[in-house]
């Protein structure tokens, strides 16, 4: 018995929609318990987005259509990029579209329009997150590009199935170029979903905070998008991690059997992955904006490591 | 006899029917308002003929000659339409038609302040003499077309000289110019002379060069010379310091021909001699194209992004884009000197369909500018703000151009730098160690020119368009008129067609590099169907454009309607003011404060001073009355490079000068003292 590579993609996209706010009740609740305090539910995203979603919207007297326009389309993007990589099935029908290089480029869509829109406002914030975001984005995606190519030339593909195949079949496991490029990837994750110690996700402090002065101005169900977006967003570049570097449990066969173990698998990964960010998080405090050079620039040094280390010993 | 209409007639007709236009301008300068029209659709027609020359010989794939019995005697000027020049003259005449049919609604803005009939006539000349740059055959036809087109050009940076800015940046450009023209002539004579064996007069057409066998010194020499010279015109650093001041003092229109297309006839004059005059090189010259487009895109994107004059922003961006055009040719180079035709060829098509992109987005962008400065008489964006909601048309129209320039998916920006990197990841296959551990690098570096054209073009858009109007007084803006916005859906149209098919046009222009390096992409680009661009084989990389395009807004409008079923209200409300109060225009964050944290990170490469001053308060110092701010941004290449070549000229002339006294007498003395010279040395 097999299932139509459009159900399994449905089906994958269905688990980044609802899967996203779960994975960051996860992640809420190890930080909490990490931290000493008592946690909320982990279905507390749910309610929150629920809540935003039944609320009118507040628009600022200036904003234009961009402002509108922007966490619908930062919505589509996230989806479009989650739909991309293999989490569940590695042929999947929409892979062909959009390697991984493009995969990068539909989070620079995003990002692009979310600095828009946080200068459509008119205020300071706005201005001061939009440069920050930018500041961040073009320091890190030099360095996911870096690392993103070193898995590439191990591999000889940028399609995400192609290297998820060939890693999987046992052809490059374990290599020192893999391991450097994974470093680097944790590095960049941290900073591209707005991490501590890059970004604090749930400061509301003016001058520490990046992405969420840019969203400073969104209400209602603009804002319940943008947020949504957010998880996603984590949840996609965990999910990219484990493809990358650990594509184990992802089917290979279009067998319902094997994508519901592929699921169980990939729930598993994020699980483990979460109590790594969570530890990350808790260990260290958030960075002043101008050391974050130094940080990613190591980012950077690893992955050109990973390079070097493939041309060397590989 | 049969009538047959060959491209080579239609290219030669559309240089004729700019000349004509040149003339007739001069006799109808009385009626400004019919000669603005009449220029616009003359020079308009004879762009489309141009595309169809260029487009006919590409699609064929075919060669025309001619021979003009015009120039010195026994050396008549030869032409050649062959598909590279065809290529070119499509790209030119496009962006030309989409800027002739600008120039109507824009120039009339000058009714009134000044005859247009300068800039109509130059206008003509300088599209004529780009047209005949890529046609010539022969050096010295060349050459010639190669002065009509910097001359013209610098009459249009002219235009309005009362200005001393203009006068300045047109003379720096003058002066540039012609020693790029000098390296070119003597490239020429170089490469005439070996071919020949300085024998006969005959090695100046272009078919003599290709029939010689250049010894390396000579070629090495003649490529360098004609590489520097040639890099002189397109802006690359640091030869590019005239580009940021000659670009933006011209007209609109002008400045957005000569970023677009001007800029291109000098890439097309380093692929003319690298790859069909000179042919066999080593793999060094490749490396140092790459090598130096690398440095000219991150610098000239860093400049751009520290920039507050919108017009120079786009200005320092065409120097990061004609350096990521000469990386995609010196890659191309080095996979030619090590016999990879295939990669070659991929090099070379992302770098031709950058030039490309490049002309569609950076004519929109500079056009939407200029509509901006016609409705607004302001370039410094410090003084713009929320022009968003009076030129709708213009933000839109320019956002599309921003969105396509920072290499955004689908638009056509990010197909050309897609095959870039996708060139960069097949450089294991290269046999030479170095550049397999250099390359990478290279890429990264490509990746960050793209994060920071992001920030950039955030910043332009976002300062110009977004936000509140920051200048002193609010005057009466209005939207641009129908003619400017034509022009500019047109070029934003082609941005986006670029982007989704690209198979289509890679298929169009395989010929280009299947001349020139001997590798087609093509088969293997459309081999999975014309909706995956596939560039060498489907399991190595694919994108579809039309996939991406589709997918998002597929999503998005889904995501719209299901949010929309259950009616919600909007309100307007005022902006959050942390309750303070009394938020004011000017506490926005403007384009200086956006680049600031850039400025710290980077701020090395350029040379900048920053200077704060207090007035402090007779109460307590913690409390200043007043503060101010001077920050001055400079290119390190004008402290680094040209003010010593510039002041030691200054010096050497004084000094020189100290011989001109004004007395007959020692005038007198100086004849009889080079005639006593002269006859020492007959009689040595």
């Amino acid at each position: 018995m097999s299932m139509s590579p459009l159900v399994i993609e449905a089906l994958q996209v269905a688990l980044l929609i609802g899967g996203a706010p779960l994975f960051i009740g996860w992640v809420r609740m190890l930080k909490c318990w990490t931290q000493n305090r008592s946690s909320a539910s982990i279905f507390q995203p749910y309610r929150d987005l629920a809540k935003l979603l039944s609320k009118d919207v507040v628009l600022a007297g200036n904003a234009s259509w961009i402002f509108r326009f922007t966490p619908y389309l930062v919505f589509g993007t996230v989806i479009l990029a989650g739909a991309v990589v293999p989490m569940l099935y590695l042929k999947l029908p929409l892979a062909p579209s959009a390697d991984v290089i493009v995969l990068v480029g539909l989070f620079s869509i995003a990002r692009f329009f979310t600095a828009l829109a946080g200068m459509d406002i008119g205020t300071a914030f706005g201005g001061m997150g939009s440069s920050r975001e930018m500041l961040v984005a073009s320091l890190a995606e030099p360095a996911m590009l870096m690392a993103i190519f070193t898995v590439s030339l191990a591999n000889r593909s940028t399609s995400l199935s192609h290297i998820a195949g060939v890693i999987y079949s046992g052809q490059s496991l374990f290599k020192p170029s893999l391991s450097f490029a994974f470093i680097a990837y944790i590095l960049i994750t941290l900073a591209e979903t707005g991490r501590i110690p890059v970004d604090n996700p749930s400061t509301h402090l003016e001058l520490t905070m990046l992405h969420e002065a840019m969203i400073l101005e969104y209400s209602g169900r603009h804002l319940a998008l943008i947020e949504w977006a957010g998880m996603m967003k984590l949840f996609i570049f965990m999910a990219l991690g484990s493809a990358l570097f650990f594509p184990m449990g992802i089917a290979s066969v279009d067998d319902p059997l094997m994508i519901v173990i592929a699921g169980a698998v990939l729930l598993l990964k994020l699980a483990a992955s979460a109590v790594v960010l969570v530890l990350i998080e808790t260990g260290l405090a958030k960075m002043r904006l101008f050391r974050l050079t130094e940080f990613l620039g190591s980012a950077f040094l690893m992955a050109t490591l990973g390079m070097l280390s493939f041309f060397i010993l590989e | 006899m049969t009538l047959t209409f060959t491209p080579a007639d239609a290219a030669s007709g559309s240089i004729l029917l700019l000349f004509l236009l040149a003339l007739a301008a001069g006799l109808m300068s009385r009626a400004q308002r019919l000669l603005i029209i009449f220029s616009s659709v003359v020079a308009t027609a004879a762009s489309l003929l141009a595309v169809v020359a260029g487009a006919m010989t590409v699609g064929s794939g075919t060669t025309e000659r001619m021979v003009l019995l015009l120039g010195l005697p026994d050396l008549p000027f030869h032409l050649r339409l062959d598909p590279l020049a065809g290529f070119f003259l499509a790209v030119i005449g496009l962006l030309a038609a989409f800027v002739s049919v600008y120039s109507a609604g824009y120039l009339k803005g000058f009714i009134g302040h000044r005859p247009v009939t300068r800039l109509v006539v130059f206008y003509a000349l300088f599209l004529a003499g780009m047209f005949m740059v890529v046609l010539a055959d022969d050096a010295l036809f060349f050459l010639i077309s190669w002065e009509v087109m910097a001359a013209a050009s610098y009459f249009l940076v002219m235009f309005e000289d009362e200005r001393p800015e203009n006068r300045k940046a047109a003379y720096i450009y003058l002066v540039i110019a012609h020693v790029g023209a000098i390296a070119i002539l003597l490239s020429f004579g170089v490469m005439a002379g070996i071919s020949t064996g300085f024998e006969t007069f005959n090695g100046y057409t272009f078919d003599a060069m290709r029939q010689a066998n250049f010894p390396l010194p000579w070629a090495t020499a003649a490529f360098l010379l004609a590489f520097f010279g040639f890099a002189a015109k397109a802006g690359m650093v640091p030869l590019h310091v005239w580009l940021p001041e000659a670009h933006p003092v011209a007209p609109s229109n002008v400045s957005a021909l000569m970023s677009g297309v001007m800029l291109k006839t000098a890439l097309y004059g380093i692929i003319r001699v690298t790859f069909d005059l000179l042919r066999v090189f080593p793999w060094w010259w490749g490396a140092m194209v790459l090598a130096l487009g690398i440095v000219s895109a991150v610098m000239g994107i860093l400049y751009a992004l520290m920039e507050k004059d919108l017009k120079r922003l786009l200005a320092y961006s065409s120097v990061e884009n004609v350096g990521i055009i000469l990386v995609g040719i010196g890659l191309s180079m080095v996979f030619t000197s090590f016999n990879l035709p295939l990669l070659s060829a991929l090099a070379l098509t992302a770098s031709l369909y950058h030039i490309l992109n490049h002309a569609m987005f950076k004519g929109l962008l500079f056009m939407g500018a200029g509509s901006v400065l016609h409705a607004t008489h302001e370039r410094n964006m410090e003084n713009m703000g929320g022009l968003i909601h009076v030129m709708p048309w213009t933000a839109a129209l320019f956002l599309v151009g921003c969105v396509s320039i920072s290499a955004l998916p689908p638009f056509n920006g990010f197909v050309s730098e897609w095959l870039m990197f996708q060139a960069f990841l097949l450089s294991p296959s290269l046999p030479n160690q170095l550049m397999k551990l250099f390359m990478p690098l290279g890429a990264a570096l490509l990746a960050l020119t793209a994060a920071l054209a992001a920030a950039t073009f955030v910043k332009a858009f976002g300062v110009t368009f977004l936000g509140h109007w920051r200048g002193p007084q609010r005057q009466t803006i209005h939207e641009a008129g129908w003619s400017m916005k034509a022009g500019m859906i047109f070029a934003a149209a082609s941005c986006l067609l670029l982007g989704i098919f690209p198979t289509a046009f890679i298929d169009w222009l395989h010929v280009v590099p299947e001349g020139l390096v001997g590798g087609n992409i093509s088969m293997s680009a459309g081999v999975t169907g014309w909706m995956w661009l596939t560039p060498v084989a489907p399991e190595r990389a694919s994108y579809s454009g039309i996939g991406v395009f589709l997918g998002v807004i597929l999503v998005t409008a889904i995501v719209y309607v299901v949010l929309h079923v259950r009616p919600g209200r909007i309100q307007r409300g005022p902006i959050w003011d942390c309750g303070f109060e009394k938020l004011t225009p000017r506490m926005q964050y403007n384009a200086t404060s956006f680049s600031m944290p850039f400025r710290r990170v980077f701020g090395f490469m350029a040379s900048v001073r920053e200077r704060v001053t207090l007035a402090p308060q007779q109460a307590h110092p913690a409390f200043p009355l007043r503060l101010q701010y001077h920050l001055r941004i400079r290119d390190l290449f004008w402290n680094l490079m040209y003010k010593p070549v510039a002041d030691a000229s200054f010096w050497l002339a004084r000094k020189v000068g100290r011989l001109q006294q004004g007395r007959i007498q020692s005038y007198l003395i100086y004849s009889f003292v080079t005639i006593l010279v002269l006859l020492l040395l007959a009689g040595i």
